[in-house]
C-alpha cells in the first residue's frame, strides 16, 4: 500500500459542555470569557483515525488545517504533540462572521493549496454550533464524495477506502474512492494522548505572529528549525474571494440572540425526608400520574 | 405567469415507510404554506415507491415528486443530492425542510453548498416573520425564522436567509407534531425521469454491508421517564434510575453530559441532540438543565427535579423540586411507591 496524504480539519471551540456556575453571569446570561478554548472533541476522534492510517501505511503524512484567531495555533501544536506532521492556521479578519457555507469555502481554498491529497477527515460536528454542515459543504466545494458519521476507517486498498458508518438504527459499511472527505463520530476511538518525545520536539512550534512577542535569541533559534514553523495563511495566501467570506459570504444572518434567562414556574420545594417523599408519591398516585 | 415559490419537504423513506420526522415536517410545511398562501410539495427518492403517495399526500402535500430507481434503493449522498439540486434549480422553492437525521444532515449541507443557500441545523421552531437588514435597512417580508439553541444550549438564535433561496432548515424527529389534513387530500404525483437528474459518476460510493436494526429503545413512547444527568455520578448509580423506571413502568432517559460520560447509551439521550419527549411524568435526576436538554422535555406534563443544587436551572421548570442526593431520594421513592400503591 502506498503512502497516503491526509488532511485533518480541526476547530478550536469554547468548552460548552462544562458550563459551570462561574460561566453564568448573575443575570443568567453566558460569560463567554469563563469558558476554556479546547480542541473540538470529535475533531480529536478524526485525528486519531488519521494517525491510525499513518501507523498502518508507511510514509503517510498528516496535516492539520484550522481556521480561527491567532490563539488557534494551540490546535496545531496539540496535533503535532499527538503525531501530526505539520499544520496550517487559516487566519484573517476577513474570515470573521463566516457561517458554515463561508467557512467551508475558506477551508476548501486552503485545502486546494495542499493538493493532491487522499483523505480529508474532520469531526462530525463542533460543540459550539452542533451543525455538522462544514464537512459535507467542504466536500461539495471540492467536488469530491463524502462519508459522514464514520466510526472507523477500516482499510485502504489501491484507490479505495472502506469505512464503517454509525447510523441511527445500525451500521453501514461503504467503499469510497479517494480523494474523499470523511466526518468522524464521537463513538469512534478516543485520540491517543500526547507523546512526550513529540512534546519536546514541537513545544516551540510557533506561527510568525506568535514569534513577534519573543526575544531576538528565541527567534534566531526558531528560524533555523523548519519543523517549528506553523504556517499562517490569510485570504490572499489561499486565493479566496473576500466577497464569499465573512458576513457578505454568509447566506444565513443572525436576526436575534436571546440569552437563556429562566423564568421560574411555581414549583413545590421538597426536602429528601421520608415524609416529604411519602407525601409526594401519595399525591402523584392520587392524581393518576403514576400507579 | 408569475412563478409561485413553494415549500418543499424531503421525505425520508426506510423499507417503504416514510419517516415520522418527514410527516412532522409535512405538517409544519402545510401550516407555513397556508400562512404564505403557497403550495406544499414533497420529494420522495428510493425504489419501489408505488404506494408512497398514500402515506404522504394526506398530510397536505399538493404535489409529490417521486424519483424511483433500483440504484436509489438505499440513501447515497451523491445521486440523492444531484436529484434535489436539479429539482430545486427548476422549481425554485422558497423553503426546503429536511429531517435532522443522519441522512438529512448528510444531504442538506451538500445541497445547500451547491445552491449557495443558507441552511440552519436542528431548528426547534420555524416561524414566518419580517426582517430588516441592520446595515442597508432593507425590509424583507415573510422570511422563515429558523430558531435553534446554540453555544451548548446557552443561547437561542433566530436565523434568517434574506437573499438566498431556498431557505433551508433541518428539524429533529419529535420536535414538530404530525397531523393528517385529510385522508382524501388531493395532490399531484410527478414521476421524475431519474436519468435526467443523476450522473453515472454519482454512484462511486458503494454500500457493502448494512445492518438496519429497529430502534431497540424508544423512550418517546413511554409515559414516564426517569432521566439522569452528570450529577448521577456513575454508571453504577444509574442502576437506581433503572430500578425506579422499572417500578413505575417507565423508561430511563439521559442528558448529553451523562451520555458523554459513558453512563448510558446515546439512544436514551433527551434533548436537542437526542429525542424530544412529552411524557406524563419526567423525573430529572442530577440534571442541571441546559436549554438543549430542556428543549427535549419541557413539554412534559409533570416534572420532578432531584438535585443537590437548589439553584440548578432545571428547577425553574420543575413542578416539584427535591433538594437532595439522587442515591438517597430514589430508594425512598421506590420504597414509598411500593408502600402506597398497594
Amino acid at each position: 500500500m502506498r503512502a497516503l496524504k491526509i488532511i485533518v480539519l480541526a476547530k478550536q471551540v469554547p468548552d460548552t459542555r462544562n458550563v459551570g456556575k462561574d460561566a453564568m453571569k448573575s443575570d443568567g446570561t453566558v460569560n463567554r470569557a469563563a469558558l476554556p478554548a479546547i480542541f473540538n472533541p470529535e475533531d480529536l476522534n478524526a485525528l486519531e483515525q488519521a494517525l491510525q492510517l499513518k501507523d498502518k501505511y508507511e510514509g503517510t503524512t498528516v496535516s492539520i488545517i484550522t481556521m480561527g484567531p491567532g490563539r488557534a495555533a494551540d490546535i496545531i501544536r496539540e496535533g503535532l504533540f499527538r503525531g501530526a506532521d505539520n499544520g496550517f492556521l487559516l487566519t484573517d479578519r476577513a474570515f470573521a462572521g463566516s457561517d458554515t457555507l463561508a467557512t467551508s469555502y475558506a477551508l476548501s481554498c486552503a485545502i486546494k493549496k495542499l493538493k493532491p491529497f487522499d483523505i480529508i477527515v474532520s469531526g462530525r460536528q463542533a460543540i459550539d454550533g452542533d451543525t455538522a454542515q462544514v464537512g459535507p459543504q467542504v466536500a461539495e466545494k471540492l467536488g469530491i464524495p463524502q462519508v459522514t458519521y464514520a466510526e472507523e476507517i477500516l482499510s485502504v486498498e489501491k484507490n479505495t477506502v472502506i469505512i464503517k458508518r454509525r447510523l441511527e438504527r445500525g451500521i453501514e459499511i461503504v467503499s469510497a474512492p479517494m480523494p474523499i472527505l470523511v466526518t468522524v463520530n464521537g463513538t469512534a476511538p478516543d485520540c491517543r494522548v500526547r507523546n512526550s518525545k513529540l512534546l519536546m520536539k514541537y513545544k516551540h512550534a510557533k506561527t510568525a505572529s506568535e514569534l513577534q512577542n519573543e526575544s531576538e535569541d528565541y527567534i534566531k533559534m526558531q528560524a533555523g528549525r523548519k519543523h517549528l514553523h506553523i504556517q499562517e495563511w490569510n485570504v490572499t495566501d489561499v486565493n479566496a474571494d473576500v466577497e464569499a467570506l465573512g458576513l457578505s459570504g454568509s447566506p444565513t444572518k443572525v436576526k436575534k440572540i436571546e440569552n437563556i434567562v429562566l423564568k421560574a414556574k411555581a414549583s413545590k420545594k421538597l426536602t429528601a425526608s421520608d415524609k416529604a417523599i411519602d407525601n409526594l408519591i401519595k399525591e402523584l398516585i392520587g392524581n393518576h400520574t403514576i400507579g | 405567469m408569475i412563478k409561485v415559490n413553494n415549500i418543499f419537504v424531503y421525505c425520508e423513506i426506510e423499507e417503504g415507510i416514510v419517516a415520522d420526522v418527514s410527516l412532522e415536517l409535512l405538517t409544519k410545511g402545510r401550516d407555513l404554506a397556508n400562512q404564505l398562501k403557497c403550495e406544499l410539495e414533497a420529494v420522495a427518492i428510493g425504489h419501489d415507491l408505488k404506494e408512497i403517495d398514500k402515506q404522504i399526500i394526506p398530510y397536505g402535500a399538493d404535489k409529490l415528486y417521486i424519483a424511483d430507481d433500483e440504484r436509489l434503493v438505499h440513501y447515497l449522498t451523491l445521486p440523492y443530492s444531484s436529484i434535489l439540486i436539479k429539482l430545486f434549480q427548476q422549481e425554485k422553492p422558497q423553503i426546503a425542510l429536511f429531517g435532522a437525521t443522519t441522512t438529512g444532515r448528510d444531504l442538506g449541507p451538500r445541497v445547500s453548498s451547491a445552491l449557495v443557500s443558507g441552511l440552519t441545523a436542528d431548528c426547534t421552531s420555524l416561524v414566518i416573520g419580517d426582517y430588516e437588514a441592520p446595515r442597508t435597512k432593507k425590509t424583507y417580508k415573510n422570511l422563515l425564522y429558523q430558531i435553534r439553541p446554540a453555544f451548548g444550549g446557552n443561547i437561542i438564535a433566530t436565523i434568517v436567509n434574506p437573499d438566498h433561496r431556498p431557505q433551508m432548515a433541518t428539524v429533529r424527529e419529535g420536535v414538530m407534531k404530525k397531523q393528517i389534513v385529510d385522508k382524501n387530500y388531493s395532490g399531484q404525483v410527478i414521476q421524475l425521469n431519474v436519468n435526467e437528474y443523476v450522473n453515472s459518476t454519482d454512484f462511486v460510493v458503494k454500500i457493502i454491508e448494512r445492518h438496519i436494526e429497529a430502534n431497540k429503545i424508544d423512550i418517546k413512547k413511554s409515559p414516564i421517564i426517569v432521566a439522569g444527568g452528570y450529577g448521577v455520578g456513575s454508571k453504577e448509580n444509574f442502576k437506581l434510575l433503572y430500578q425506579l423506571a422499572d417500578v413505575l413502568g417507565g423508561e430511563v432517559g439521559a442528558s448529553r453530559a451523562a451520555v458523554d460520560a459513558g453512563y448510558v447509551d446515546h439512544d436514551r439521550q433527551v434533548g436537542q441532540t437526542g429525542v424530544t419527549v412529552r411524557p406524563k411524568l419526567y423525573i430529572a435526576c442530577g440534571i442541571s438543565g441546559q436549554v438543549q436538554h430542556r428543549a427535549g422535555m419541557e413539554e412534559s406534563v409533570i416534572i420532578i427535579s432531584i438535585n443537590t443544587d437548589p439553584s440548578a436551572p432545571i428547577n425553574a421548570i420543575a413542578d416539584y423540586v427535591i433538594t437532595g442526593d439522587v442515591t438517597e431520594v430514589i430508594p425512598k421513592m421506590i420504597k414509598y411507591y411500593k408502600k402506597n400503591s398497594k
